[in-house]
């Protein structure tokens, strides 16, 4: 049986009286796009938010590759390979797409003008954007020095996978990706992951949008009263099962609950 | 390529394009656009157009290579203060401070070498060190307790100022004292002449500043990381930057900036007055840097800009002066021009889509 990439097991996380984690459990498989569902207040985001680093949970381990993980910061669980999209994008609109793509781990020129005068290598790292945009067919932006803040929203969106593309080297979460876009744009996003997921990268998926979730999804895990309720597969249930494990109108299968 | 869904079944009809620009644009969206990705041009503009205008009117006595260059001396003190506070509203804060931090930075200056008999070295290194610990408060009060910048600095703004006024007896140091005990703090005061120029070593020194600072914001990471604090915060703290780091740091910074223009200010006042701590330093550099293009908002802006808007207030001083006008006309002219450039940074704003 292949190892799981990221796991976590019995994480707490408490905000004052209320429980976000409750003994929550994950496991994302090697290549899989695993989408994570759960109504509002599930714990979804605060799982998320553990797993790349923005929240440290009071309790329980994320281990990726095996290794037990303890991540104080974002920064912490990027230098360890797991690149997130948020829902937000974090990028920084006046500031071009390359040095967005960049923002954080910039390259200097090599040499004195690097070392002593902490120069950056502009011109390499716009041909390194200019790669990374190119392969996931992003190429339609002509400008890589263009203010992010004059994209269209499914652009911004690019920018943000290309990002996270480039730099992921084990695990990609991506929060909402569709959820401020317009159809078509939608569906230029979805073929972005699912292009992501070609290259080997499996995909943590947050979504709303049930379409969306049962139309990449590989497994599908669902989060209930801040712990995993149930992991299913898309191609045995329908989404009405799966909005109703959601809501707790319907029990889960005994089987997908062990799982 | 994945299935697509029932209903976007036609979105094969529909246009592919997802990033087409269009072409065809008026000529004042090429020019939002423009100023967009060149924020100091307006400033740039503007100064011509002021230059051209007195020179127009006054002729030779005002565009001669003296009058423009004593133009330079003049604003030597305010454009160097008006560097440090374009830093701090590029993190989108403001620093009302920055004058007293100079003026305590200059009395802590000459005291060491008067009162104390210290080094000039060692004096200096004392006025930065001060200053820049100022610098360094107002920052962990911005990043670290939370507070907003303009009610820290507000604060340290009253807090410096007293403890100027209270340690320095508001006594003032004469300028032969001064150089009785060292040449070095007046060293900006020391000018050459270059044609009819007449250029001090503090004009040199705030050219110099502002080239490095240049140099700084757009090519290197820390001063990337300024802009991106500044524009956005929460996306910069989850892409990976220390946001409370590059604010500390960019609030010592400003804090050390104030230093130098303590030392400048030195050279080119002779001697040492605490009382100018009641001047409205902090307002004339966010006054240069407003007038710059630097938005108040955070992130966007040239420090350019602020260089040319610390000139086109020296300009126009100068200007109206050799006119004979009365001097209220300059403060009113700047005032609408601070409300011009707000506006028109704004506008710039609204370049997407």
């Amino acid at each position: 049986m292949t190892q799981p990439v990221l796991t976590a097991r019995g994480l707490v996380k408490r905000y004052g009286r209320v429980t976000a984690l409750d003994n929550a459990d994950f496991d994302l498989m090697p290549g899989e796009i695993l989408a994570v569902i759960g109504d509002n207040g599930a714990g979804k985001s605060t799982l998320i938010k553990a797993l790349c680093g923005a929240v440290t949970p009071d309790e329980g381990e994320i281990r990726l590759d095996g290794q037990v993980m303890q991540f104080s910061n974002p920064m912490e669980a990027r230098n360890a390979g797991i690149e997130t999209v948020y829902q937000n994008l974090a990028l920084s609109p006046a500031l071009s797409i390359s040095d967005n793509m960049f923002l954080g781990r910039e390259i200097r020129k090599p040499g004195p003008l690097g070392q002593w005068f902490r120069m950056l290598d502009r011109n390499a790292m716009e041909k390194r954007a200019r790669e990374k945009l190119t392969e996931l067919g992003l190429m339609t932006i002509q400008n890589i020095g263009q203010a992010v803040e004059t994209l269209s929203g499914g652009q911004r969106q690019g920018v943000a996978v290309a990002r996270a593309a480039a730099f992921g080297s084990k695990v990609v979460i991506m929060d909402e990706p569709t959820a401020a876009l317009g159809v078509k744009e939608s569906r230029r996003v979805l073929e972005l992951i699912l292009d992501v997921k070609r290259r080997g990268l499996p995909i943590v998926l947050i979504s709303h949008n049930m379409p969306h979730v049962f139309e990449v999804a590989d497994r599908i895990h669902v989060h209930r009263l801040g712990r995993r309720l149930c992991v299913i597969n898309p191609k045995d249930y329908t989404m009405s099962d799966a909005v109703a494990f959601m809501t707790g109108a319907k029990e889960p299968p005994r089987e997908a609950v062990a799982a | 390529m994945s299935q697509p869904q029932e209903f976007e079944k036609v979105l094969s009809g529909s246009a592919t394009n997802v990033a087409h620009f269009e072409e065809k644009r008026s000529f004042l969206h090429r020019l939002q656009h423009f100023l967009h990705s060149n924020p100091a041009m307006v400033p740039l503009i503007v100064l011509v157009a002021l230059i051209v205008f007195f020179g127009l009117a006054r002729g030779e006595r005002f565009f001669s290579a003296y009058t423009l260059t004593l133009i330079m001396q003049q604003v030597a003190v305010v454009g160097i203060l008006a560097a440090a506070q374009t830093l701090v509203v590029l993190t989108a804060g403001i620093d009302l401070s920055i004058g007293v931090i100079m003026v305590f930075a200059f009395v802590i200056m000459g005291n060491a070498v008067v009162s104390y008999g210290l080094w000039a070295i060692i004096a200096l290194a004392l006025g930065f060190i001060v200053a820049g610990a100022c610098g360094l408060l107002n920052g962990f009060l911005v990043a670290r307790v939370k507070l907003p910048p303009f009610i820290v600095t507000l604060g340290t703004w009253n807090i410096i100022m007293a403890i100027v006024l209270i340690y320095s007896a508001n006594e003032t140091m004469r300028e032969a004292d001064l150089t009785a005990a060292t040449p070095w703090l007046h060293i900006f005061g020391m000018s050459f002449k270059l044609g009819g120029a007449v250029v001090t070593l503090g004009v040199v020194a705030m050219i110099a500043l502002y080239f490095v600072l240049w140099y700084m914001l757009n090519y290197t990471a820390f001063g990337r990381h300024i802009y991106a604090v500044g524009d956005d915060p929460d996306a910069a703290q989850l892409a990976g930057i220390q946001t409370s780091k590059v604010l500390i740091a960019t609030y010592t910074l400003a804090g050390l900036i104030a230093g130098l223009a303590a030392w400048v200010s030195i050279g080119r006042n002779g001697s040492i007055s605490p009382s100018t701590v009641v001047t409205d330093f902090n307002l004339q550099a966010i006054t240069a840097a407003v007038i710059g293009g630097i938005s108040l908002f955070g992130g966007r802006g040239s420090i350019l800009g602020t260089l040319f808007g610390a000139l086109i207030v020296g300009v126009m001083s100068m200007g109206l002066n050799m006119m004979n006008a009365d001097p209220q006309w300059k403060v009113l002219l700047t005032g609408v021009l601070i409300i011009a450039a707000v506006s028109v940074d704004q506008w710039i704003r609204k370049v997407s889509g």
